[in-house]
């Protein structure tokens, strides 16, 4: 739903445009060029190969991720990479390369509950906080502030020892860490829902239609919020890669999932710190390898995105033509706390503004 | 204004980490719930007052971290006592992480918006990406793997060897910071035996750092370049080098002093994680090794320590940016 209305501010124009271009990736596809486009098109490869991965990994996994013997005995533990094993086995003696694959299932679970949660928590209450002001905004916007600036490694500790008490099954362990993982993204997407919520509010538009008598709902989702989730396909990418890092950051602390309910990289890597030592380098390789091609593939999709909706990063005159007008955005805190001093309340009684802005009474 | 805003946050910060410590129960439930029988369970938590209104709980956790009691371990140690021993050694590596990403990341960062939208800017801008990408226990097994078990120059974990601990051990003053110990003890054995500890972790946390750096000194660089001053100054003739290193980059530092404020809280979690791969005895290394013992009182109170020093941090930073930047005032 995000990936249609998304682009549609930068779409307002009639007449309307369709749907191929206002898919948002497609979209910056199609006005990037040069070195932007071979990042972003590396960066969809590589996401795309990590999806694929995910989706099937039954069908590509050798061996399912808490298997311990073969048809001809046990793998047996710590061996080098072989015909049978081609990225060895681990100290528990499960096989390397199916854990991978399987890791990159359990990745994506995360992100994707991960990333809705926090999205339709932070969107809501950040259209919420933005339209109606008052205390109750003020009070929000100081605790997400609050939170953006804790370390969220941290925080997603804390929030799944509360959860889980620490250990949990498969989709105990994907909840609790998927759950820490929303805590700490919420104030991320509340802030640039709430700062575009505060912008659009004093359009003309959101006017007319309460000039019209439309209700506080409807103004809301749909004149305020259809405009306002421009920017958040990049927040998806960025925290999608922040996702999977601070999920391998909680399964290396120990704090994953069980190795007999899914396989979990960080939890690979934990069990293969003392390997390292002694000079076994495949346990760790791999699945650290694994981690840095997921990031690295969405964070590049995400950069190439910002870069193009970023006119100062673009400097290519095609592609600010491409881009078309694209209002300010703030997401830094204490940046513009209200749009009217009395905030709805004071435009409800008949009040406006002029086309500069300023109050105008009745 | 700005420094009122410190207290509400460290209060709404401690309030976090209190109802999302309290909501599953009670600390002493989660560490024995399964070793002690029922009647023995319910006396334990009686007797450290966790069967009390959830309220009552609250306003006296406020009182102790108001009077800096952030509460005791499993075994009855001060957690301030904790950070006293082990804050120095967390500090110290974010120090070595910082200056880390400063020499990497700046220098970078500024050729980046030199070569900007050639191969050049792409490989640096892909070299960042990697570096946030690269989990910093990854990062630090990778490097241990190359540098102490193939290559052997450097040790594998730890801040110091055995040796220069007990030498360090006798000084008559001693700081817990072993560089500045080190130093003190004179013996140059000391020192190099230290600095090469250092060097690994350092590394592994500084290039998250740096990534971060190098990009906003890229965008900021090209940022100023395009301003009126700086056509002003190419217009004169200036080599557009000159430019990018004369001209455009001190402007271009300011957005990193704010940066930096956000970056503590990224060192500290990432300094767990470095901590932990490393066997570096700081605060993160505890925290992990409390983490595991199960002790969540222990960890309820580092984290809530860690919440009021990354807070306060960045209050000075806020401060700091307010001098360097006249246009910034509160």
């Amino acid at each position: 739903m995000t990936a249609t209305t998304a682009t549609s501010a930068t779409a307002g124009a009639v007449p309307k445009r369709r749907l191929r271009d206002r898919l948002p990736v497609v979209h910056q596809l199609r006005q990037s060029v040069g070195l932007q486009r071979g990042m972003l098109v590396a960066g969809l490869v590589i996401t795309g190969l990590f999806i694929l991965t995910a989706i099937f990994a039954p069908l590509l996994a050798p061996y399912g991720f808490a298997q311990l013997r073969g048809e001809d005995g046990a793998f047996g533990s710590q061996q080098a990479p072989s015909a049978e094993h081609p990225f060895g086995t681990t100290v528990g003696g499960y096989d390397v390369l199916s854990r991978v694959i399987w890791g990159a299932q359990t990745a994506l679970l995360v992100i994707i509950v991960a990333v809705i949660a926090s999205i339709i928590a932070g969107v809501l209450l950040g259209l919420v906080s933005g339209y109606f002001g008052g205390w109750f905004d003020r009070v929000l916007v100081v605790v997400c502030d609050a939170i953006y600036a804790f370390p969220s490694l941290l925080l997603a500790i804390a929030l799944s020892i509360m959860i889980s008490g620490g250990q949990s099954s498969l989709w105990g362990g994907i909840l609790a860490a998927a759950l820490s993982i929303t805590v700490v993204f919420i104030p991320q997407y509340f802030r640039v829902i709430r700062a575009e919520t505060v912008r659009i509010k004093a359009e003309a538009y959101v006017e007319s239609a309460k000039v019209l008598g439309a209700s506080n709902g409807r103004i809301m989702f749909r004149h305020v919020l259809r405009n306002a989730t421009r920017t958040l396909p990049l927040i998806f990418t960025l925290n999608s890669s922040e996702a999977i890092l601070t999920l391998a950051g909680l399964g290396f602390l120990g704090f994953g999932i069980e190795p007999t309910a899914a396989a979990e990289w960080g939890y690979d890597l934990n069990k293969a710190l003392s390997d390292v030592t002694s000079g076994i380098w495949w346990t760790s390789l791999y699945p650290g390898l694994a981690i840095v091609l997921a990031v690295l593939g969405i964070t590049l999709v995400g950069e190439s995105l910002n870069d193009l909706a970023d006119p100062r990063l673009r400097g290519r005159r095609r592609v600010a033509q491409a881009a078309g007008q694209v209002a300010e955005t703030s997401v830094v805190p204490g940046g513009t706390l209200s749009a009217g001093p009395g905030g709805l309340d004071g435009l409800e009684n008949g009040e406006s503004f002029d086309e500069h802005g300023i109050e105008v009474k009745r | 204004m700005r420094a009122l805003l410190i207290i509400p946050t460290v209060f709404i910060l401690v309030t976090v980490v209190f109802i999302v410590m309290r909501a599953t129960g009670d600390p002493i439930t989660a560490k024995l719930g399964d070793k002690l029988p029922p009647a023995q369970l319910a006396e334990a938590i009686h007797n450290a007052g966790y069967d009390r209104p959830w309220i009552v709980q609250y306003v006296e956790y406020l009182g102790q971290i108001f009077t800096g009691n952030f509460g005791t371990t499993g075994d009855n140690r001060p957690v301030v006592e904790i950070l006293v021993t082990y804050g120095t050694a967390t500090l110290e590596l974010a120090f070595y992480a910082l200056v880390v990403a400063f020499i990497v990341g700046i220098p970078l960062g500024m050729v980046a918006a030199y070569v900007r939208d050639r191969w050049g800017d792409a490989v640096l801008r892909v070299f960042a990406i990697l570096c946030y990408a690269t989990p910093v226990f990854f990062a630090g097994m990778l490097l241990k793997l190359v540098f102490s078990v193939w290559l052997g120059v450097l040790p594998v974990a730890g801040r110091a060897s055995t040796g220069s601990e007990l030498e360090m051990q006798f000084l008559p003053f001693s700081t817990g910071i072993y560089t500045i110990d080190a130093f003190l003890t004179g013996d140059p054995a000391v020192i190099g035996d230290v600095l090469r500890h250092a060097v690994l972790p350092a590394i592994a946390l500084g290039l998250l750092t740096a990534g971060v750096f190098l990009r906003l000194v890229r965008t900021n660089v090209i940022g100023t370049l395009s301003t009126d001053y700086v056509d002003a100054a190419r217009s004169r003739g200036v080599a557009e080098r000159r430019l990018v290193t004369k001209h455009a980059y001190r402007p271009a530092l300011i957005p990193i002093v704010t940066v930096i404020g956000l970056q503590i809280a990224l060192l500290l979690g990432g300094a767990v994680l470095t901590e932990t791969t490393f066997e570096w005895k700081g605060l993160g290394f505890m925290l992990a090794e409390f983490l595991k013992a199960r002790d969540f009182a222990a960890v309820q109170g580092i984290v809530a320590m860690l919440a009021v020093i990354v807070a306060l941090t960045n209050f000075v930073v806020d401060i700091i940016a307010a001098l360097i930047d006249p246009r910034v005032r509160y």
